[in-house]
């Protein structure tokens, strides 16, 4: 199945929950911000929001900006 | 003298200089040169993490471990939806919901579309964001900023990053005059007499990165704006003399001998 991950397709082999693909992705959870099918999701719904084919994320953190 | 606390929806800081955390040639030259500014507010983008690469994370380690105030921007974004979903991502990814908010109407210039940004500011104040806008030197515009819930206005002094000092002081004066919300010089700072200057025209603050972080020095060209914007601040409240076309002669005129 593929989704959106940050604007370009991305392959899994099957559903997954957010949890698990940031585990996936190597990303430390506190550093992160997600938009889920352009709706921001909080962290507590992250283990039972579960990625399907054809959704969209959008995975954020700070950089240095002014 | 004892100066009027520099507050912001409430908050109060210690430094009226807020300085950017991007631009600078490393790491290092950053952490040191953010210390030497003395600012307790720093801003930060939000962007797409890279899944290639890792180690980003010490920009934040140190701004946690310096305790400063992460404000983060929507610079970049060039639409009111854009810069509400990053405002709404960076509130979900730190730990307030202060945002530098910035709609930008044009690539060369970096002009706010101060239209977009009223509507803007509007929407993320009904969602209980603390929004501080990147506005135009527009006295009219920063009123219609306030009046849709603004903590702050953010005016510029020139364009992002061109170092040209304060192109309008008198509308920076006048934008004061009008302002009950603080009002932050944001870009154009070039050196440390023009941050001064803009604290001397009655700013409550000056934003600047470029400045520093393309400096030759950045960490002295740091020290040196902190020392601009106290200078700014307390010659603005000592009250300049005025102007006159002639000389007042500044030694006593009696006892001159050969009288």
């Amino acid at each position: 199945m593929q989704i959106t991950l940050n604007g370009e397709p991305y392959e899994l082999d099957q559903p997954l929950s957010v949890d698990d693909l940031l585990a996936r992705l190597d990303l430390d959870p506190r550093r992160v911000a997600i938009e889920y099918n352009l709706s921001i999701i909080r962290r507590p719904v992250w283990p039972q929001t579960i990625v399907q084919e054809g959704d969209r994320l959008e995975i954020v953190n700070f950089v240095g900006g002014g | 003298m004892t100066d009027t606390p520099f507050t912001i929806a409430g908050r109060t800081f210690s430094s009226r200089l807020i300085v950017g955390s991007g631009k600078y040639p490393s790491h290092a030259v950053m952490t040191q040169a953010i210390d030497a500014s003395g600012a307790e507010i720093v801003t930060v983008a939000v962007r797409r993490v890279d899944l290639a690469a890792r180690g980003g994370e010490s920009l934040r380690d140190y701004l946690e471990a310096r305790q400063l105030f992460v404000l983060p921007n929507t610079a970049g974004c060039y639409t009111v939806d854009d810069a509400v979903r990053t405002a709404r991502l960076a509130r979900e990814a730190g730990l307030s919901n202060w945002v530098k908010l910035e709609v930008i109407g044009d690539e060369r210039t970096l002009f706010p579309d101060t239209e977009a940004l009223v509507v803007a500011t509007r929407i993320l104040v009904s969602e209980g964001f603390v929004v501080l806008p990147y506005t135009n030197d527009d006295p009219i515009v920063c009123r219609k900023l306030e009046d849709a819930g603004a903590a702050a206005v953010m005016p510029l002094g020139a364009p992002i990053g061109s170092g040209l000092g304060i192109q309008n002081e008198n509308n920076i004066r006048i934008i004061c005059e009008f302002a009950t919300v603080p009002v932050i010089v944001d870009a154009g700072v070039g050196t440390a007499s023009e941050a001064a200057r803009a604290m001397e025209l009655g700013v409550d603050g000056v934003m600047m990165q470029t400045a520093i972080a393309q400096a030759q020095d950045p960490v002295a060209m740091a020290d040196a704006m902190k020392h601009a914007v106290l200078a700014g601040r307390l010659a603005y409240r000592a009250g300049r003399i005025p102007r006159k076309m002639y000389a007042t002669a500044s030694s006593p005129v009696e006892g001159l001998i050969g009288t």
